[in-house]
């Protein structure tokens, strides 16, 4: 062994303790699991007056991330401006960002959120996970709070009836969910027109219309292989149609055998046959929820199952004159609970604030901002989605597909339904449901097996001692 | 002037060392805490259950049919990826038969270098997309390719279809991992004296029993680093399978690493994910010792 050897051996032996004693020191210093800086919002607090029910600091710092997806940013440098008018004083920092979650879910850890998040997109942070952790803001100061602009009335009385139902967990609400989504089946009314086709109201209508339609050359219907949960809606609709608002009530407390009740049964029987009866394109399986959609823009497909957003996002792809529009489910029979026209509207768009952000007043007051009159309709115009604020499409020049979803919204009036077990427990719709559907409608797996799935899905969430539960009435 | 050299060389040593303890072992280290509480990730508080992730993990049927995964990714990809590589270094280098007895690669071999080694050039997220595009049902190349020539039998949904997505998946990581062993072995080859070849040539060896009697005997070492690095690859395979499937259809492509992905960013519970972490640490580590072990050989001399 030489001299040179050993003093290299012990330069390695130096450098290894080095690291140890470096590794150490990071484990104190820079910890994943947060410090609490238990940040202290009280002295943001300015005087309460009649322009300012929420009593904001009027030159509090305002810090706005929104996601950047269908709806894009300029909605929301458009309320800026707005909530700057009230406060001109305030400092307005706006971020739009895509992944949301890994953008701010180390902010959350460290107790240094912004005032106002739209947490939306595929990179969203979990909302029950926000709500359960009591990361929230709770929203009844602005709700109860005059509105900006409409006189006289608090502004939870200004919202369409069922808008912050998704938002409230246990009573209480945390989201405000801004946009007014419908769900529906989505045709073209000029492709419909030109083969003298017309919109099924029942069940038999359907399958009959779907057997002329694949004569005529073209796949009934299509659906997003890798997001197959969203033919979860059209089954779940049928059954609610069926036997009334209680079958999405029981799936969302989940109760045994909620997904195994008669009404999902003849629901997945009924819907198994475009399975069975090859109404469906040739490699839907294999496509995303744009692919899918794209075969129908082009006219390959008659039929998609899809919410709202729909016209927005492959607004590129749509042919002039396309005339999309939505209509509800077909209804099995006479003996359905809730007419033809029922639609499934709900509340989608989550925004929230922090209960740590620094400017937790600005932030509901931000709220407040989009919930006037004024800036309802603004987002309304800009980005083509009807809002939650009642009235607020009026007046608005609206695309064909959101024209028909004012027009059913009309129609289905007080008979509107909706669930929200995929916002209390996402992973559930997400992964569970989403798998078996793919199965289902893939026609590898049989209505009965299908529904099995999902009970079991709905089991093993209900079993799971580490997720918080809620119910609703 | 032995002694002065200390301070130069604990100044370029130390900041890397302290950079490597702060950003990489301290965050393995916190996994190890992390996965014995039940953090949620979105406020700092958080309480201790000890084991209570690695016993839930036990029952998590979702988890065993990842790691399952992962298995036949283990069992597979090393087996595969070898075999071909060999195969290909094996005619690139010393496939073809020159005059008088010499031994070199077959003809246009220097092309077929830069196109085996193409994938090896592009980042795992291009591979991925590309591969999708590639097994699109409808507007893709390998269904096109099969209606093209008649098969229409054999078109299929590829990554749709939960009896194939897995083995597409599996195509596309040796697909992807080959070139860089070809490479490798290749270069291994060209330190294996000419004259061992030829003069197995001479004796009248074909080119199977050149590559099983000659080439891996000499290559053992190689093939053997090569075996350890597919298989951390194999336990790992979350690039791909987030790209292309994120798992699905039907958990049919789940891996280990995609649940942990799932599980702590989805669902929001990183102490759990955590736990997850901590046993592929472990799975990894146990399956590099083992292999190591496994395919220790005496070394052959080669003067």
């Amino acid at each position: 062994m030489s001299v040179q050897d050993l003093s290299r051996r012990s330069l390695l032996r130096a450098g290894v303790s080095t690291a140890a004693v470096a590794g150490s020191a990071g484990l104190l210093a820079g910890c994943a699991l947060g410090d609490d800086k238990s940040s202290d919002n009280s002295g943001n607090k300015g005087t309460v007056s009649e322009k300012n029910p929420l009593g904001v600091k009027e030159d509090a710092a305002l810090e706005v991330v929104v996601f950047n997806g269908g709806f894009g940013e300029d909605y929301a440098k458009a309320h800026e401006a707005m909530y700057k008018e009230n406060f001109p004083k305030a400092e307005i920092k706006h971020e739009a960002v895509v992944e949301i979650s890994k953008t701010l879910q180390p902010r959350f850890v460290d107790g240094t959120p912004p005032d106002v998040i739209d947490n939306s997109g595929a990179g969203q942070i979990d909302n029950g996970g926000l709500v359960s952790q009591n990361a929230l803001a709770e929203l009844s100061p602005l709700l109860d709070a005059p509105s900006l602009d409409i006189t006289g009335k608090k502004v939870r009385e200004t919202l369409l009836p069922g808008a912050i139902e998704t938002g409230t967990f246990d009573g209480k609400t945390y989201i405000l969910n801004y946009a007014y989504t419908v769900y529906g089946l989505w045709h073209s009314t000029k492709l419909f027109t030109d083969k003298g086709w017309s919109v099924p109201k029942t069940w038999d209508d359907h399958i009959a219309l779907c057997k002329n339609i694949k004569a005529a050359g073209i796949a009934p219907w299509t659906y997003p292989g890798k997001h197959p949960r969203y033919m979860s809606w059209p089954v779940i609709s049928t059954a609610i149609k069926l036997a009334g608002p209680e079958v999405a009530m029981a799936i969302d407390n989940l109760e045994p055998n909620a997904w195994t009740s008669d009404a999902m049964k003849t629901a997945a029987d009924a819907w198994y046959q475009i399975v069975k009866d090859k109404y469906i394109l040739d490699g839907s399986a294999g496509l995303d929820h744009i692919q899918s959609e794209t075969e129908w823009a082009k006219g390959k497909v008659a039929f998609v199952s899809c919410g709202s957003w729909l016209e927005n996002e492959i607004k590129a792809v749509t042919p002039a004159g396309f005339n999309m529009a939505v209509t509800p489910t077909p209804s099995l029979g006479s003996g359905d609970k809730l007419p033809f026209e029922a639609i499934r509207g709900t509340a989608g768009e989550p925004f929230i604030v922090p209960a740590k952000a620094k400017n937790e007043l600005g932030g509901l007051e931000y709220l407040r901002t989009m919930l006037s009159m004024k800036g309802a309709k603004d987002f309304t115009g800009k980005v083509s989605s009807l809002t939650i604020v009642s009235g607020s499409a009026d007046g608005v020049q609206l695309p064909p597909g959101l024209t028909s979803c004012v027009d059913v919204l009309k129609a289905s009036g007080s008979n509107g339904f909706n669930w929200i077990y995929n916002i209390y427990y996402r992973k559930l719709e997400r992964n569970l449901v989403d798998a078996a559907c793919g199965e289902f409608f893939g026609g590898r797996s049989t209505p009965a097996e299908f529904l099995a799935a999902c009970q079991k899905g709905a089991d093993s969430i209900a079993s799971d001692t580490t997720i918080k539960k809620y119910k609703r009435s | 002037m032995r002694h002065g050299k200390y301070p130069l060389l604990l100044a370029f040593l130390l900041p890397p060392l302290a950079i490597y303890g702060y950003f990489v072992v301290s965050p393995y280290a916190q996994t190890f805490l992390v996965a014995a509480t039940d953090w949620q990730g979105l406020s700092p508080d958080y309480n201790f259950v000890g084991l209570d992730n690695f016993k839930r993990l036990w029952h998590d049927e979702y988890v065993w049919n990842a790691l399952l995964h992962n298995v036949w990714l283990l069992l597979l990809l090393p087996v595969l990826t070898i075999a071909l590589s060999l195969f290909l270094a094996t005619m690139l280098n010393v496939g073809g038969r020159g005059g008088r007895g010499t031994v070199r690669g077959v003809r246009g071999s220097g092309i077929y270098k830069v196109v085996y080694f193409a994938p090896q050039m592009l980042s795992v997220s291009i591979i991925g997309v590309l591969w999708t595009q590639i097994y699109d049902p409808r507007g893709g190349l390998l269904n096109g390719l099969l209606r093209a020539v008649g098969l229409d039998g054999l078109a299929q949904v590829w990554l749709g279809d939960p009896n194939f997505a897995f083995w597409a998946l599996l195509a596309v990581m040796v697909w992807s991992n080959v070139g860089f062993y070809v490479v490798l072995f290749g270069a291994a080859m060209q330190a294996v004296p000419r004259d061992i070849y030829e003069a197995a040539a001479l004796d009248g060896a074909g080119r199977t029993r050149t590559l099983l009697r000659i080439t891996v005997p000499l290559l053992w070492d190689t093939i053997q680093v090569a075996w350890v690095y597919l298989a951390i690859i194999a336990m790992d395979g979350f690039a791909i399978v987030q790209i292309m499937t994120r798992g699905g259809p039907d958990f049919s492509t789940d891996v280990v690493g995609e649940r942990l992905y799932d599980t702590s960013f989805g669902e929001s519970k990183f102490g759990y994910g955590s736990a997850i972490g901590v046993v592929m640490f472990f799975l990894t580590l146990s399956i590099t010792v083992l292999a190591l072990r496994v395919t220790r050989r005496e070394r052959i001399e080669l003067s």
